[in-house]
């Protein structure tokens, strides 16, 4: 027989509630700080300082929050699937706080990026909306993000709930990479990407780089909302263990 | 007592399922009559409730004809498993040394000709009624015979999470809209481009594709789906 493969100890680790509510409680302040820098640095710089578009004028400035949130909710998404993943396969009851955590977040970031691209769609191609693949795709998106949470809040058994929420959430990863390539496969009236791994952005630095910062902000951010939800999650679904009644005592 | 035989072949146990699921549908006729006379009765609602204009009717067609076999098929979809979960006859599925996956794909194949076939055989009453050109006949036949299945297996996946459920037939909708949503673009538009005169074999070739994931893939979820259904 082979020998039994093992994860790393911290992996382990992950799946105990309590030591994941003590290291977020210790990483939350520092990503909390970093998220508002970021976040104040990169939109004054963006919105205030950045060059004005030669086609777009200012009305390209909702980039800054446009591209972050779309990116985000792709990634939301993403992390929900492997949560949801782990939970089902290692049964570790912290992924499955994660991966329904990030259900309403991600519907929100959907929400911000559909609302965004709109409003940002009225003054370049002339409507609010166009039936076009990224923006259908990312619609899908939305009501995958809604589907998950119904199915959560249907469920009354916490642990079926976790579990039927990662089977719907890893159906829906077909539609992820549909997304990604949309633009690229159909020819659509929306932009191709503006960040690739391989090539440099087709914008100058004075514009990319403030976008780059409101980029990872975001991602601070949501972490931030992350922890804050999942550490909320844990509280409620560990109410009957000692240390946290010894944590509601302390205070 | 001596040990049960489970001496079955696969093929054998899918042909077992097939025919107790066509044989229990055959006994219970009526329901079948309701997601078809649906399906009729939507295609009504076009022509009354937007435009009855010829011109109109025949460019939404495709469309309409889709819309409408999707929801049909949704509409029979919460009763794929709950009769079935009701009786208990799910949790012996369940217990039996067959593949969960095997027996899901029977029965999903038994709804589908109880359900998908007859609303593919129908189609083509509603396309004249809604005036499809005639040169979209064959694309609206072929691509609901390769489409229709692939809704059937998704729908699976809805039923399966939502069956322990009380109030699980508007949920199943929630769950599973978004997911028809590829099939219902490449299926209309394998009937738009043979409108125009285009070539359909790509539309009928990435329809057969996904058909062909969904086959492998959506029994493992249906199965995985019920055993956290059942042990609620």
């Amino acid at each position: 027989m082979a020998k039994s493969w093992k994860m790393p100890k911290w992996f382990y680790q992950l799946g105990s509630p309590r030591w994941c509510y003590e290291i977020t409680g210790k990483l939350l302040p520092g990503f909390a700080i970093v998220a508002a820098l970021l976040l104040v640095v990169g939109a004054v710089w963006g919105l205030a300082f950045a060059p004005e578009d030669y086609q777009q004028g200012n009305s390209f400035r909702i980039i800054y929050v446009h591209v972050p949130s779309a990116v985000l909710a792709q990634s939301c998404y993403m992390l929900m699937a492997v949560a949801g993943a782990i939970s089902l396969i290692w049964k570790m009851k912290v992924a499955d706080m994660v991966a329904k955590s990030c259900a309403p977040l991600g519907a929100t970031l959907a929400v911000l990026a559909l609302a965004t691209g709109a409003i940002w769609g009225k003054p370049t191609w002339g409507t609010w909306w166009v039936w076009d693949a990224r923006l259908t795709s990312m619609l899908i998106l939305l009501f995958l993000f809604i589907g998950v949470y119904s199915l959560h809040h249907a469920i009354d058994n916490e642990i079926n709930a976790g579990k039927a929420g990662a089977v719907l959430s890893l159906v829906g990863v077909v539609n992820i990479p549909i997304i990604k390539y949309s633009v690229e496969w159909w020819n659509t009236l929306h932009q191709t990407s503006t960040f690739k791994v391989t090539e440099k952005p087709a914008m100058p630095a004075d514009m990319w780089i403030p976008l780059l910062i409101m980029v990872i902000g975001f991602y601070c951010f949501f972490a931030v909302s992350l922890m804050l939800r999942t550490r909320a999650e844990i509280l409620e679904r560990e109410k009957r263990s000692g240390w946290v009644r010894d944590l509601v005592e302390a205070r | 007592m001596s040990e049960p035989s489970v001496d079955i072949s696969l093929t054998r146990v899918f042909w077992i399922t097939l025919r107790r699921d066509l044989l229990l549908a055959y006994r219970r006729r009526n329901d079948l009559i309701s997601p078809l006379m649906f399906f009729l009765m939507v295609a009504t609602l076009f022509p009354l409730g937007v435009s009855p204009e010829p011109e109109f009717l025949s460019q939404v067609a495709a469309g309409v004809v889709w819309v409408a076999a999707l929801l049909a098929t949704l509409l029979s979809m919460d009763s794929l498993f709950r009769s079935d979960f009701d009786d208990g006859s799910l949790e012996q599925m369940l217990l039996s040394p067959q593949p969960l996956a095997l027996l899901v794909l029977a029965k999903v194949v038994a709804h589908w000709t109880v359900s998908g076939l007859p609303l593919t055989i129908l189609a083509p009453l509603l396309g004249v009624m809604l005036y499809l050109p005639g040169e979209g006949m064959s694309a609206l036949i072929f691509s609901l015979l390769l489409g229709t299945p692939t809704l059937s297996l998704i729908g699976a996946i809805g039923a399966a999470l939502t069956v322990g459920l009380r109030k699980g037939g508007v949920l199943i909708t929630l769950l599973v809209l978004p997911l028809y949503i590829p099939v219902l673009i490449f299926g209309t538009g394998a009937v738009q481009a043979a409108s125009t005169g285009l070539p359909i074999g790509g539309y009928l070739a990435i329809l057969g594709a996904i058909l062909a994931l969904g086959v492998v893939l959506t029994p493992l979820a249906v199965a995985a789906g019920l055993r956290i259904s059942v042990s609620n």
